[in-house]
This record gives C-alpha cells, structure tokens and sequence, in this order.
C-alpha cells in the first residue's frame, strides 16, 4: 500500500523532510514510484509567486520542443532549475535527460484576461505539451502552474531524491505533498504516481478506489478538457475535488458528502438532510468506494486529510502552530515531528475531515454528521 | 386411428407428443386424482382389455386365453388435449404411481397445434433455456490493496434511484420544482396483472412487499401491470409500494382517476407500457376464460371476452408524441410527485427512445424488457422469435447515456429473463454492472414464491387459459384457493431476503459496498470473444 505525507509550515523546508518521512515508511512502499508536490514556495522561487512554473521531464529532443511550443505561445522564461543526473541512475529508474523546472512570464496577450481565462489557458497548455511528448515520449509535464512544483520519477524515494539532489537550498516550500508507491493493480508508470494536479488543486491516495471505472465514465462526460490521464485509479480524487469547487462552487465539506455520502438514516437525522439527499442523488456516480485516504491540498493552501467510508486505511495529523504533518503511518510523522506533542495527535475516522489552513495555527476538524456551514 | 381406419393428418400416437404418461399399474391405487387434477385432461380413467395366457400345469388341460379388463389411465393424444407435462399427476398421485417424461425425440405435436387456423398462443417465456447472462462471470475480485469484504458483517447501500435525477450543477442551485426521486431497492417485481394472476397470488405479492417494506425495511417496490389495480389498494397506504402501470388497452383507469381524491399515498411511479420483452410489438393480451365478474369489474370491461390491448397508445399520433404527452398527463394528474416512465420492448431502436427521454426533463427513467421476458398469453411466435436480448440493449443505453453525460439522469430499469434459469442475484448484478440501475422479474417470482411450474422446455405454459394447475394464474375459485397468499408473502420474504444476501456475496468480493455498482463493467468477464467485444467487458478463458 503506498505511503503518504504531506507537511505545511510556517518556514519553507526542503522536500527532504517528506522523502525521509517517507523512507520511515519504507516496509509499505515498494519503490515503485515518488510523486512531489510543492506549493507557497521558498527557496530561490519564492521571487517568482505570479509566474506559471512548468516541471517535467524531457529528453533533449524534448527540451526543443518545449522550447518551441512555448516561444510559439509567447512565453517567456523566467527562471528555470533543472536537474541533468550524471551518475547511473538508482535501480529500477530510468535513465533521463533532464528534470525541469521553469518559471515563465505570461505572454503579452494575457494582460488582460480574467482569472478563470488565464487559468484554463494555463491547463490547455499543459494538456497540450503532454500529448506532443507522449507520441514519442519525450516530455511528460506533471503542472503549469504559479507557485507549484512537481517532481515524480520511478523508483525508491530516498535513492531519487539522493540522485536529483533534492536537498538543495533553491528548492524549498511551505507545503510538501510526497507519495511513496506501491504498485497494485495498474502498470508502473510514472504518470501513475501521485500527488495529481488539476488548476490548483491536489490530492494523493493510498488504497484502491473499486468504483473508479463508472467515476472516470462520468468524469470523461463532463466535457471539460482536464479530465483525463487515469492512469492510475486515484486521480479520479483530484478530478472530484476539483468538479466540486470548479464546476459546483462547493467546498470540501460538500466534497466530503459528495464521495463519501452518509446513510439514507444518516441524512435523516443531519441539520441539511434534505439538501444533501439532493447532493447525494444527483452525485450518485462520484461515490467511491475505498479503502481510501486522501490527502490534498487546495488553491487557498489548505491541507487535508479525510477517509473513505469504510475507513481501511490508517491516517494521522499532529504537530504544533507554525507546522503540521499528515502520514499514512505514526512513523512518519515520528520522523518529521518528533517534538511535537504526541497526546494531541489525531486519527480520522469515517466521517472526519481534518484540515489546516494556511494560518497553520491549528487543526481544524469537522464531523461530516455537522452541519454545512462550519466548514470553508 | 379413426373408426373407418383412415388417419386424419392431424392424427398423432403417443410418441408424436411431447410429454409421455408413464403409469405404473403395480403401483396405483386407482384413486382417480391425477386424472381430476389434469389442466388439459391430457389423462382419463380407461378401461384397458388385456389378454392373459392360462397355462395351467400338468398336460390335461391345454392352455388358453381369457380377455379380461383393468382399469387404470389412459392418455389422450388429440392436439387439444396433448400432455403439457406440468406433472401436477405425479404431484398428488399418492404412490408415485404416474409421471409425465419428456420425448426423446422433437415431437409432432408442433406442426398441428393450430387446428383452425389459430397459431399456438400459451403462457411462458421464449421456449430457450440459454442465457448469455448465466455466462457473465463477476472477474475483479478484491485480492490486493483493496480487500474483499464481508458480505455478512459489512455495512452494504444496495438502493437505486428511480426518478430523473438533475445534474448536480442544476439540482444544487435550483429551489423550485424538482423532479420526484424514490430511493427504492434495485430488485422490482415486474408487472403482472390482476388478471393474469389470480387474486391469491396477487394478494400475497402485495403482502409480501408490505412486510418486506414494513418490517424488514427492504423497499421493495411492485408493478401492477396492465389490469388497474384492486380498489381497496388504491385507497390504502400500501399504495406507495406500487407501480402503477397505464398501457394501450388504458385497463382499470378508470378505475384508478377515480380513487385519486381518496388516495392516503402517492403511488411509487407511474410506468406507461408501450411494449413488453414476452410479446414485442404486441398489445397486452386476457383471454376470455379469464376474465369474470370480478376482473371484468376492475378493468371496467364486459366479462367473458378476449381482451386483447392495441399495440400501441391508439389516441396518440406518434409514439414519440405519445411518450411526451403522457408522460405529461400522468405527471399532471398527481401533481408532478410522481415519476413516470416508459417502459418499452428492448429493440434495436431502443436507443431513439432514450434519447427522446433524455431531451424530456419529465421522463424519470427507461424500462427496457427482453425477448426473455415472460407473459400469461401472447402468441407462441411472438415469445420465441421476436425482440432483443436484453443485455446488449443495455450496455447501449448506458453507454449512449455516458456519451452525453447523462448516465445518473435517467435510470435504466432492465427486464427479461432475469433468473430464468435460477440465478436471479448473478443476472441482475450483471445487468447492473453493465449499466441497469435496477431489474424487473416477474417469472422467476412466480416460479419461487409461487411455485410456477412452467419452464422453458415447454411445460405446463398454459397461463393462457385459465387453468393454471397451481392457482397461480387462475380466475376460477376452484384453482386459485389451492394457493395460500400468506405463503406467497412469506415465499416472497424469502426469496428477497436471499437475493440481498447473494448480491451482497457478489459485490463484497468486488470491494464495493457504498453504492449499487451500477456501470462497474471492470468487474466483468465472459468466455465469448465477440460478447467481451459488443458488451465491452473483458474475455476470459
């Protein structure tokens, strides 16, 4: 079963903090896979927060044609990171040209754009440089987005992380997502590891979701452009997440009634039963059916954790104001915050959602058996 | 052979028949009940002369003949009184004395069972015992990351929606009129009037769903059929278990309107049938040995005549307008709380009408029936060479749903031959998993809660004419008390109570347990390489 971790802090950390949290982990993971997520960066980034940054990997012939696709768009670069490994690559990893990271500035033309414009701009350019590389394989563009940085490759997190060099002093953020995989039933890909990105919204899941099929049906029918990949059975979290703020302007609260529903005698005795009967209903093909724990993080830099309704898979959050951690397991948390006070760790169950905000002063918890309006 | 030694074409031994009497002298007891029990006095009390040799010891007297009688059974063989093999003989024969067995060899009676013209009209269902859903296998077992589950210990969501479910972008932000939506189980039992059956049967479905729904809080729901609906129901709480369904012969409607003012509960939905999976195309169809006072009354009919239903809707121009107005006028008669859906044959123009539905913001769902589907009467051609199988007919709808987003708006009821050979949780997971939101059965209820003994290899099927050997689709008083409705209520208990626990035996080893899985076409496989392609499900050898 894979391993997750994702941190939040006040002071901008390495991603090591994660990988090593990860490699606690490590009798659960079986290197197949290390997925990154990095957002409100530091580190020599934190100058660029407007800018759209492009990571992925490229062969050299696909460096060209990024290059050329984006001069062809107008943009400008920026600034970039990019890692070129010299030295043979860790067991089971594949050999690469180069690891890019690329802060760009918008083009000219859109000055002018509203927001949402922008934004869909930014996923259509995303899209459309994965399917340039994907004929040939030589580019594969995990984000384009302001202030995000992913990094995934195949193999042991700690041996990558060693590889690439991760511990360097340009690359830090306040918020740290990293999954250790372990592949189950989907080939080894490295489109397959999480953390999954959708404008602004990311999410990473250990566990097997056994309704994914009649999920990426309705998903796929919604006719936006940004549902598609599944490669792996997990990205159908993003894709909900980000349906429920996009397209239904709801929360996470709704986000958690929507995949996880409560009980037909449940709702009858909920404060907003009846307005989430209707949610349920007309959300009928969005419910997973785990065992899932998610962990995401949202465009206001909220991070969160919450189970499916079996609750089958482990989760913990704990830490003090300034910095707080989700695991999968104790360990990892151990390992990232072992001063922290222990007794006010928590574990959610079904109907949990625990969330910290970008304040970072505390874990707010809300109880799906609430009513609506406590939570964002 | 006739008297004069001429032989009628239509004049047929024993061995021309499709059923055999076999009767055992040694064992009778001579006590006449098999031959009183007969649907079809196939059998009668027959005087039988024998010759017996005489051959007496020693060498003084020769030995001789004596012509004796017995007495015993004798089988009819003339066309209108051949064996239909329903064995209720051999049920009440005390001594296990006389069993009706099956020709060896395709019989003759098939090329004669139209004396005057009249094509062979039976009861039944499409004289085929195969099944491609018996061959769908449930393949994605839980072995890994996601564990199976326990099927008795878990908590399961096994209900459906029937209803038009809004988008969630238009159901969240409307606050106005929505769509009525019952949240019911995905097992409905079909529609079969009061009229095909008989009032015991009848009474014991409708006191079987009150305890399930009741008691058990399984909501079961149960269609009427074509035939109106007793009025005391109508006026009665129960009503909300029911389906009241309106078809081109418009039985009991009147009826119906009438009890509107005085009704406690809506009914669950209104279903109007343009065409049925037994008899496709075919209007309804009560002979007249069925209909007596007592139904001639409900359906607002005089008694005693044939009451065969138009194919379709006559007081409408077009069959699309037809779906639209009516499903109209229905919603309207009950104040648009009420869903209302058609419920058509499966045909390989099903999909015109589902996407008519789905431009219809009234339209609540689609019944599809198959060719498999059962009937108390239609013409014999009708049942086993017309309509579409039911499974492919599905996957169609549903996939043609996904293609325009709409696969939660309009629920997919499928029909037809669900359990015909037994496995009725298996065939309707499969149709569900294919993309049914719920399954209609009707025969497989009649046959285990019941006790139908018709089958696809022609036995009994005689439901058409009223002679129903078990009560159960009988007008006449003396058939039907045979049959107690408190132990079809209870049969029906039963059989429901087991479905929910095989498919939850099903779904738990899949890993789902919070949702029907409708469309989980990943958990399919099947060992025929062109059905794994048509149904897009998987090939497995």
């Amino acid at each position: 079963m894979c391993r997750l971790f994702a941190v939040t802090s006040q002071e901008p950390l390495s991603p090591m903090v994660a990988i090593r949290a990860l490699n606690v982990m490590k009798e659960g993971h079986d290197g197949s896979g290390i997925g990154l997520f990095m957002t409100d960066l530091g580190g020599d980034f934190e100058q660029f927060k407007g800018g759209p940054i492009l990571s992925g990997i490229f062969s050299n012939e696909g460096i060209k044609l990024l290059d050329r696709y984006m001069l062809d768009m107008d943009f400008m670069t920026k600034y970039k990171l990019s890692f070129r490994p010299s030295k043979r690559p860790p067991e089971g990893t594949p050999r690469r040209d180069n690891y890019l990271i690329r802060v760009y500035e918008y083009p000219v033309s859109w000055e002018n754009i509203s927001d949402e414009e922008r934004e869909r701009r930014l996923m259509l350019c995303r899209l459309q440089l994965g399917e340039l590389g994907e004929k040939d394989g030589s580019m594969t563009v995990f984000s384009f987005w302001p202030d995000v940085i992913m990094i995934k490759e195949i193999g042991d997190p700690l041996a990558i992380a060693d590889y690439l060099g991760l511990e360097r002093k340009e690359l830090q953020a306040r918020i740290v997502m990293a999954q250790g995989r372990q592949n189950t039933n989907y080939a080894i890909d490295v489109d397959a590891c999480h953390p999954f990105f959708l404008q602004g919204i990311a999410t990473m899941t250990n566990g097997e979701n056994t309704a994914f099929v009649p999920i990426r049906e309705f998903l796929m029918s919604r006719k936006d452009p940004g549902y598609v990949g599944y490669k792996s059975d997990s990205e159908v979290f993003t894709h909900l997440l980000h349906y429920t703020y996009r397209h239904l302007h709801l929360g996470l609260a709704e986000y958690k009634h929507i995949i996880t529903p409560l009980k037909d005698e449940e709702l009858a005795q909920h404060p907003d039963g009846l307005w989430l009967r209707r949610l349920k209903q007309s959300c009928r093909p969005m419910i997973i059916d785990g065992p899932n724990c998610v962990i995401g993080c949202l465009p206001d830099r909220t991070l969160f954790m919450l189970q499916d309704a079996k609750k089958l898979r482990p989760g913990i959050v704990g830490g003090q104001a300034g910095m707080y951690a989700f695991s999968s397991e104790m360990c990892g948390l151990d390992e990232a915050l072992p001063t922290r006070e222990k007794n006010k760790d928590f574990q959610p169950m079904k109907y949990d959602t625990v969330f910290v905000e970008a304040k970072r002063q505390e874990v707010g918890r809300w109880n799906q058996m609430a009513s609506l309006s406590r939570l964002h | 052979m006739e008297p004069d030694g001429q032989l009628k074409p239509s004049s047929l031994g024993l061995k021309d028949l499709p059923w055999q009497i076999v009767w055992n002298k040694e064992k009778c007891t001579l006590c006449g009940q098999c031959t009183a029990v007969c649907p079809v006095q196939a059998i009668e009390i027959g005087v039988h002369r024998k010759r017996v040799l005489q051959v007496p010891p020693g060498l003084v007297e020769k030995p001789s003949n004596v012509f004796g009688v017995y007495h015993g059974v004798r089988q009819r063989t003339d066309v209108s009184h051949a064996c239909t093999g329903c064995g209720m003989c051999a049920l009440v024969c005390p001594n296990g004395a006389v069993v009706p067995v099956h020709n060896d060899e395709p019989d003759k009676l098939r090329f004669h069972i139209n004396q005057g013209g009249v094509p062979r009209r039976r009861g039944g269902r499409r004289n085929s015992q195969e099944s491609l859903l018996d061959a769908i296998k449930f393949v994605r077992i839980s072995m890994l990351t996601d564990p199976a589950l326990d099927a008795g210990r878990h908590e399961f969501e096994l209900r459906t929606l029937l209803g038009r479910i809004l988008p969630p972008e238009e159901a969240m932000g409307q606050t106005g009129w929505q769509p009525p939506v019952r949240e019911i189980y995905p097992l409905i039992i079909g529609g079969m009037s009061f009229g095909s059956l008989s009032p015991t049967m009848w009474e014991g479905l409708q006191m079987g769903v009150a305890y399930l729904n009741e008691e058990l809080g399984i909501p079961v729901r149960i269609g009427t059929g074509e035939g109106g609906c007793p009025p005391r129901l109508l006026r009665s709480r129960f009503l909300k278990y029911v389906i009241l369904q309106i078809a081109s012969g418009y039985f009991g409607w009147d009826e119906i309107i009438h009890a509107l003012p005085e009704m406690k509960e809506d009914p669950c939905a209104i279903e109007i049938k343009y065409g049925q999976g037994a008899k496709p195309g075919d209007g309804g169809l009560l002979m007249w040995y069925k209909v007596n006072k007592m139904i001639a009354a409900i359906r607002g009919v005089p008694a005693g005549i044939n009451l065969p239903s138009p194919p379709t809707h006559q007081t409408k121009y077009s069959i699309e307008e037809s779906v639209a107005k009516m499903i109209q006028s229905m919603s309207m008669a009950w104040g648009f709380r009420v869903p209302v859906y058609p419920k058509i044959s499966a045909t390989s123009t099903s999909l015109a009408v589902l996407n008519n539905l789905a431009r219809n913001p009234f339209a609540s769902a689609l019944a599809m029936d198959g060719e498999d589907g059962g009937t108390g009467a239609a013409y014999n051609i009708s049942m086993n060479h017309m309509g579409h199988p039911i499974a492919s007919n599905v996957r169609d709808a549903y996939l043609n749903l996904v293609k325009i987003g709409k696969q939660n708006e309009i629920p997919i009821i499928a029909g037809g031959g669900i359990g015909k050979n037994g496995n009725l949780a298996a065939n309707a997971a499969a149709l569900i998993m294919l993309g049914a939101s719920a399954v209609q059965a009707g025969k497989h209820i009649l046959q285990a809660a019941g006790g139908c003994i018709g089958s696809e290899t022609d036995r009994c099927n005689v439901c058409n004419i009223g002679v129903c050997p078990k009560g159960i689709t009988s007008q006449d008083p003396r058939l039907y008390r045979r049959l107690d409705p408190e132990k079809v209520a209870e049969r029906l208990v039963e059989v429901v109570i087991s479905f929910d626990t095989e498919l939850k035996k099903i779904v738990a080893p899949l890993g789902r347990s919070t949702s029907l899985p409708i469309g989980m076409s990943d958990a399919l496989g099947i060992a025929d390489y062109r059905a794994a392609e048509r149904l897009g499900i998987r090939y497995v050898l």
